[in-house]
């Protein structure tokens, strides 16, 4: 068994679903509009990520490999229902504000693909820290997006005023568009300071090219199965038919 | 008739799918590197999304409603959408190879997208009757056909423009230019009452 606090860190830091694997951007884009939809979509995600972790991580030995997929989705469809209805029947109003997202966790890649990629290989205490520190990595960003959007765009973060009252908020930013340029904007430092780190060590320019990156599947511990990877392949034959 | 035609524009270009609610971004940033790709993906989108609207429609309204059991809709509607773009993937490919050939390729991935659940979890909430469920569903994978072509073209652009510092390239730009576009289609807010 691995030391709980380390697979906790991981999942925040080293291997954060947001930032590091660009996992779960719809749920993150639609849900920051203000620092306590973000927290409340983050928490909800956790406790459904725990909970499919743990019942996946039981129950890995009986799925048969062909069949894990759909089984995967029923484990985490059931949480996410249980969730739902915790939501709707003691906070109302977050209810209201995450709407459609609530249900839409069900297809978030982060839960499927730490379904697939550790719970399904490791034991269930594991795979509970596992599931914690995930949820609480999505959590933090999350909170931290939704705290940039809501201070930009109405000068408060948890509702609470920080702006002096001459500000005048910039309304695009708790809007649709807001989200997707907060969020690049934020990946891009995310970059910057990888890319810094790696040149202050190695002392060259690094040889990161960026487009290689660029398609959101890139790390997503799913690609086997959703089919990026079918596609790449099926491109790469089409290219041989060509060339033939 | 008139409410069903503002039904479906609203639902192309005021509630745009991906540059309003934020649905099926994966694919969106994902697959929207070439014009060829985007525009079947578009495609199969949109058959799979009328599909899964008309099977979770009839689902709902005559399994789960009657039975009581419409807090199973989550678990339901995935289901259905799983076992849909199987079925799909398998006539497809005995019926018409060539159509295969092309769309089959992005059947899987259509499963894990959050529009077509999305969706059809949308036509429920708003209570909507099986044709308006349709148009709505037509409207809003057409879409976001429309939202992948666009972005499409735009990054065949961007990837030749070798000045994008390189923290920026790849999905940040992605996502600034999609915040863009997504400001342009404020603008049709107006045009629905």
């Amino acid at each position: 068994m691995s030391n709980p606090l380390k697979l906790i860190k991981n999942g925040i830091f080293i291997e954060n679903p947001i930032f590091v694997f660009l996992l779960g951007i719809c749920p993150t884009l639609a849900t920051t509009s203000s620092a306590t939809n973000g927290f409340g979509m983050g928490i909800a995600a956790t406790a459904v990520l725990m909970g499919s972790n743990v019942a996946i991580s039981a129950i890995r030995k009986i799925i048969p490999d062909e069949i894990r997929i759909p089984a995967y989705i029923v484990v985490i469809a059931g949480f996410v229902t249980v969730i739902q209805l915790l939501i709707s029947a003691y906070a109302p109003t977050l209810d209201r504000s995450l709407g459609i997202f609530i249900p839409l966790i069900v297809v978030n890649c982060i839960i499927l693909a730490r379904a697939e990629a550790f719970a399904s290989k490791n034991g269930i205490i594991d795979s509970l820290f596992d599931g914690l520190g995930m949820g609480l990595g999505f959590t933090l960003s999350l909170t931290f997006i939704g705290s940039i959007r809501e201070l930009l765009g109405n000068g408060t973060i948890f509702s609470l005023p920080i702006m002096p009252s001459a500000y005048q908020p910039a309304l695009l930013f708790i809007l649709a568009p807001g989200g997707f340029i907060t969020l690049g904007i934020l990946i891009a430092l995310f970059k910057n300071i990888q890319i810094r780190k790696e040149e202050c060590k190695t002392g060259d320019e690094t040889s990161y090219d960026g487009w290689e990156a660029l398609s959101g599947c890139e790390g997503c511990g799913l690609s086997a199965v959703c089919g990026s990877a079918a596609l790449s392949a099926a491109e790469t034959e089409e290219n041989k038919e060509v060339d033939a | 008739m008139m409410s069903l035609l503002a039904l479906f524009i609203s639902a192309i270009f005021v509630n745009n799918i991906l540059l309003s609610r934020f649905l099926g971004c994966c694919p969106f940033l994902g697959v929207s590197g070439k014009l060829d790709t985007a525009k079947g993906m578009g495609v199969a989108v949109i058959f799979v999304t009328v599909m899964a609207s008309l099977m979770t429609w009839v689902a709902y309204e005559f399994i789960l409603v009657p039975l009581g059991l419409e807090y199973l809709y989550t678990l339901s509607f995935i289901l259905i959408i799983a076992a849909l773009v199987q079925f799909v993937e398998i006539v497809l490919k005995k019926i018409q190879p060539k159509l295969y050939k092309s769309l089959g390729i992005f059947l899987p991935l259509i499963t894990t997208n959050c529009a077509v659940l999305g969706v059809a979890v949308l036509n429920m909430n708003e209570g909507y009757s099986l044709l308006q469920s349709l148009v709505h569903a037509l409207g809003a994978s057409v879409g976001f056909l429309l939202a992948i072509i666009l972005m499409a073209g735009i990054r065949e652009r961007i990837e030749a423009n070798k000045n994008i510092p390189k923290c920026m390239r790849g999905l940040p730009i992605a996502l600034v230019t999609a915040g863009l576009m997504s400001i342009a289609f404020m603008g049709f807010i107006g045009i629905i009452e």
